[in-house]
């Protein structure tokens, strides 16, 4: 019954862990229209900057400053901003291919980081010893983990209560509005860059706070942790739960993380033995298959947005200079 | 009288579905004759054209050629069916040199190196400079060019939209001589244009649109005179105005 | 410091192959394909196929060619996968990419494109396995230019750059002297004027995959001719390529071709001040230099939103 319920516990945290992340995700593709193409870019900043500030000091690398947990977690997400900051102020301007493959590449340069640059993050080995909040404390494992997952879900339902208050004010239709017709927007006096840019950063530094949340989950971090697949998986609970709603973005974390979780259980004890090293490859044809089958067929997503202007991201806007090849009815 | 060549009726389309800029515009285009179509800036002039060509989804209505209909063609049809089109922006392409762009339209045309011939003498400034990249052409060059590639295949109809536009007084009174020399050459003329004066002088019918519906229309010499012009013009008055 | 010179040119010669295909696509298409790379990969593979089962067929044909590790079966096994690839970038449009096309914008391209590619990446893994391989077992022997300073060659690696600069060439001839050629530049500037002048627009789609697709299927297998095969093969290629587009401008066949040698020679060079570890992380940090300097890169037009 107890191991019942710890894995139950352990489930919602890392599920609840990812809704934050996927929140921050449908900032920027729900409500702004930028792709996103290295999520795992900013949520590994705020892991990597939350384990560097606050983890146990360790003489083989510069970090392990031991700050407060909340201060660390601070640190990891400003980290995540800036660097989100630095990539937007460069291509938020520029066609949208631009911040897809700016930050496609900012999450390989990551990863080049993580994996190298032993003095700062341990290369391969990663970063471990992380003295979670008030673990002392508490003492009972059992009832640490329920805590921690409270605490998760506090998280997850101020930045649910944040992000609702954004998208319903002023800024939030702005961003709707550019999303929707950029030449309409501009003429009203908004400005489409600085929109799209504190967009983009508060959506990266809500991926760090994700981020710092799974390192002190984990007490560890490496490169492993942030494989490139984690930014497929995150778009997938998107895109399943409903760009553009941030129910849905919550509701398809824990969807694609219970999917995830469950068919790797399942591969690992059916899957023939010679199959076993190749169960990773199966899952992720599972995870593309969902991303490109719900933009296919279901576009909206499990829960659609509810808007009074639109039915979706980018599935009402008129042929913008960018897209008259591809809205032309010739291409048939 | 002269008989029909292009007509649409009741058409409504627009670029967006559920959002008509056109509403059941009917229009006549005889043979032999130059048809002007004026309005004012968004009346949706453009629009028409466009739908006539296909590249614009029509969802009411429809489209005849020599009483046979046209509706939602495939633009890249258009050519064979004895149609041309000259946009009002964009109408040749840049990066490519002039002798390119004329064989890019020529290269179904079957007796092509005749027909280039025949397009650089009625247009030598073409022929002089055909090495060169068409987007260092002047104004009066490019609106050259792009007749030049609708005439490449011997179209019966031509569309234009505002050939003139942008140009010197002087070569918008050439270009639209152009255009009327061309109906006693067996070419049907379908003309938008802004300047109504210019427009009027070379017309022989004119249509006045706005709001994406028809207003009047009437014989060109007399349809000035008419006093709900002005109006239409001034946004008094218009047939389906909020 | 020319030994990591001459293997820039090399890779940079790969690099600017899988470009050209990549700008011809993007430039047509309006979106950034994440999936493209992976073409690379498929390419190499069916010629890995296809070279297996011509030995098989045909065991005379197995024979080096000359001072290369090139054989017979595989040259011709070449301009097969070239047309697989190209035949796959097809079905793949026709699959995905054309009914999205139909329903939404450029960004769920982008979206569709990288779902498209984790699964082909990982099919490729499945079919064969995450082991490397080579196309032939032999060693191939590098000659020794210069001692001092030490430049090693492989005869592979002055076919492969030549054989790139060929099918460059034969690109060139098609673009400026075809009417074909005409069509394709016509569509990437102006779609709407060209359907107006007679090009069937799904026409031209379909060849600027099967241009697009050939090319890269050409780029894989001469990657693996020169260093060896793995399901990684796409993804690696992915910011390279990207990079040598945006160097070279988006739709710049030009700019592709030197976007690709200029991505090439900077990594190459980047071995004599980073470890190489940071490689992959090169092209990333040239896309920020061109952001900076030339955002629409050297022949680009400017490409606001
Ligand atoms: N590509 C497009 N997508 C959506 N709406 C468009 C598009 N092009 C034009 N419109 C809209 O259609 C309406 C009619 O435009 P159209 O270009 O037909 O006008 P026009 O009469 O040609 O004007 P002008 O005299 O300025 O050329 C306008 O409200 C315009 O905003
Ligand atoms: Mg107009």
């Amino acid at each position: 019954m107890i191991g019942m319920i710890s894995y139950l516990a352990f489930f919602s945290t890392m599920a609840a862990i990812f809704a934050i992340a996927v929140l921050g995700l449908n900032l920027h593709w729900g409500y702004t229209g930028l792709f996103n193409g290295g999520v795992v870019a900013f949520f590994g900043a705020g892991a990597y900057g939350t384990m560097i500030l606050g983890g146990r000091a360790d003489a083989t690398v510069l970090g392990g400053f031991g700050l407060p947990f909340l201060v660390a977690l601070a640190g990891g997400v400003v980290l995540a901003g800036m660097l989100a900051w630095i990539v937007g102020l460069l291509t938020v301007r520029l066609r949208h291919d631009y911040l897809a493959i700016s930050t496609f590449g900012v999450a390989i340069a990551f990863e080049s980081l993580t994996r190298n640059a032993e003095w700062l993050t341990g290369g391969a080995r990663g970063l471990r010893g992380f003295p979670r909040p008030f673990e002392a404390a508490v003492g009972n494992n059992f009832v640490y983990g329920l805590l921690f997952l409270a605490f998760v879900l506090l998280v997850l339902v101020l930045v649910y209560i944040g992000l609702e208050r954004l998208v319903r004010s002023p800024f939030g239709r702005a961003l709707r509005a550019i999303r929707e017709d950029e030449t309409a927007a501009r003429s009203l006096g908004k400005n489409p860059t600085r929109l799209r840019l504190t967009s983009f950063v508060i959506g990266s530094m809500i991926m760090g706070v994700a981020g710092g949340l799974y390192v002190s989950f984990y007490a560890f971090v490496s490169p492993q942790d942030l494989a490139p697949i984690l930014t497929f998986q995150i778009w997938a609970m998107l895109i399943v739960g409903g760009a553009g709603n941030n129910r849905g973005a919550i509701l398809g974390a824990f969807l694609i993380w219970a999917a995830w979780t469950a068919s790797g259980f399942l591969l690992a004890r059916h899957a023939p033995v010679a199959m076993q090293i190749y169960t990773g490859s199966i899952q992720y044809i599972l995870i593309g298959s969902v991303i490109v089958g719900m933009l296919l067929w279901r576009p909206q997503g499990l829960l659609p947005e509810r808007l009074e202007t639109s039915a979706g991201p980018d599935r009402t806007r008129p042929a913008g200079t960018n897209t008259t090849a591809t809205t032309n009815k010739g291409v048939t | 009288m002269t008989d029909a060549v292009l007509s649409v009726e009741g058409l409504t389309a627009g670029y967006v579905r559920d959002l008509p800029i056109l509403r059941d515009v009917n229009l006549t285009l005889r043979r032999d004759t130059l048809c002007a179509i004026i309005g004012p800036n968004g009346a949706g002039k453009s629009t028409l054209i466009k739908a006539i060509a296909g590249l614009v989804p029509v969802s009411a209505g429809r489209v005849m050629l020599d009483g046979k209909p046209i509706t939602g063609i495939r633009p890249d049809q258009m050519a064979s069916l004895g149609l041309a089109y000259v946009p009002q922006t964009d109408n040749i392409f840049r990066s490519l040199k002039i002798s390119e762009n004329l064989a890019l339209v020529l290269r179904r045309v079957p007796d092509r190196a005749t027909r280039l011939d025949e397009l650089y003498t009625l247009f030598p400034p073409l022929a002089e400079k055909r090495g060169d990249r068409a987007g260092s052409l002047s104004g009066g060059q490019r609106q050259m060019l792009a007749v030049a590639m609708a005439l490449a295949s011997r179209p019966r109809v031509m569309l234009m939209d505002e050939p003139s536009a942008g140009l010197s007084p002087k070569i918008q009174r050439e270009v639209l001589d152009l255009a009327r020399g061309l109906t006693e050459k067996g070419v049907s003329i379908l003309l938008v244009e802004q300047n109504v004066k210019q427009a009027l002088r070379v017309a022989d019918h004119c249509y006045i649109l706005a709001e994406g519906r028809n207003q009047i229309d009437g014989p060109a010499e007399s349809i000035l005179s008419d006093p709900a012009v002005g109006e239409i013009y001034l946004g008094g008055r218009r047939v389906g105005a909020a | 410091m020319i030994q990591h010179l001459v293997d820039g040119i090399l890779t940079g010669s790969i690099i600017s192959l899988g470009a050209i295909g990549l700008t011809l696509i993007m430039h047509m298409l309006r979106f950034a394909n994440f999936s493209y790379a992976e073409l690379l990969g498929i390419g190499a593979y069916s010629a890995l196929v296809f070279d297996r089962l011509l030995a098989a067929l045909i065991p005379f044909m197995h024979e080096k060619i000359g001072p290369l590790s090139l054989t017979w079966t595989l040259s011709v096994s070449v301009v097969l996968a070239m047309v697989v690839t190209g035949a796959s970038a097809v079905v793949l449009d026709k699959l995905v990419f054309k009914r999205i096309r139909e329903n939404a914008g450029p960004l769920s391209m982008v979206f569709a494109s990288f779902g498209v590619a984790l699964i082909l990446r990982n099919i490729i893994t499945l079919a064969f396995g995450h082991r490397a391989q080579l196309y032939s077992p032999d060693i191939a022997f590098a000659i020794v230019v210069s001692f001092d300073p030490l430049l090693l060659i492989k005869p592979d690696q002055v076919f492969v750059l030549g054989a790139a600069l060929v099918l460059m060439l034969m690109l060139h001839v098609v673009l400026t002297r075809t009417t074909f050629g005409y069509s394709h530049r016509a569509v990437a500037e102006n779609p709407d004027l060209a359907q107006v002048s007679g090009v069937r627009l799904s026409r031209m789609v379909v060849s600027v995959w099967v241009l697009g697709g050939g090319l890269s299927a050409a780029a894989g297998v001469f990657y693996g001719l020169t260093n060896q095969i793995s399901p990684h093969l796409g993804h690696n290629f992915v910011l390279p390529v990207f990079a040598a587009t945006i160097v070279g401008g988006i739709g710049s066949v030009y700019g592709a071709v030197l976007g690709g040698f200029i991505v090439g020679i900077a990594s190459g060079l980047s071995l004599m001040i980073l470890p190489s570890g940071y490689t992959p992380a090169m092209p990333f940090l040239i896309i920020i230099a061109v952001m900076l300097l030339r955002p629409h890169g050297l022949f680009g037009e400017e490409l606001h939103r």
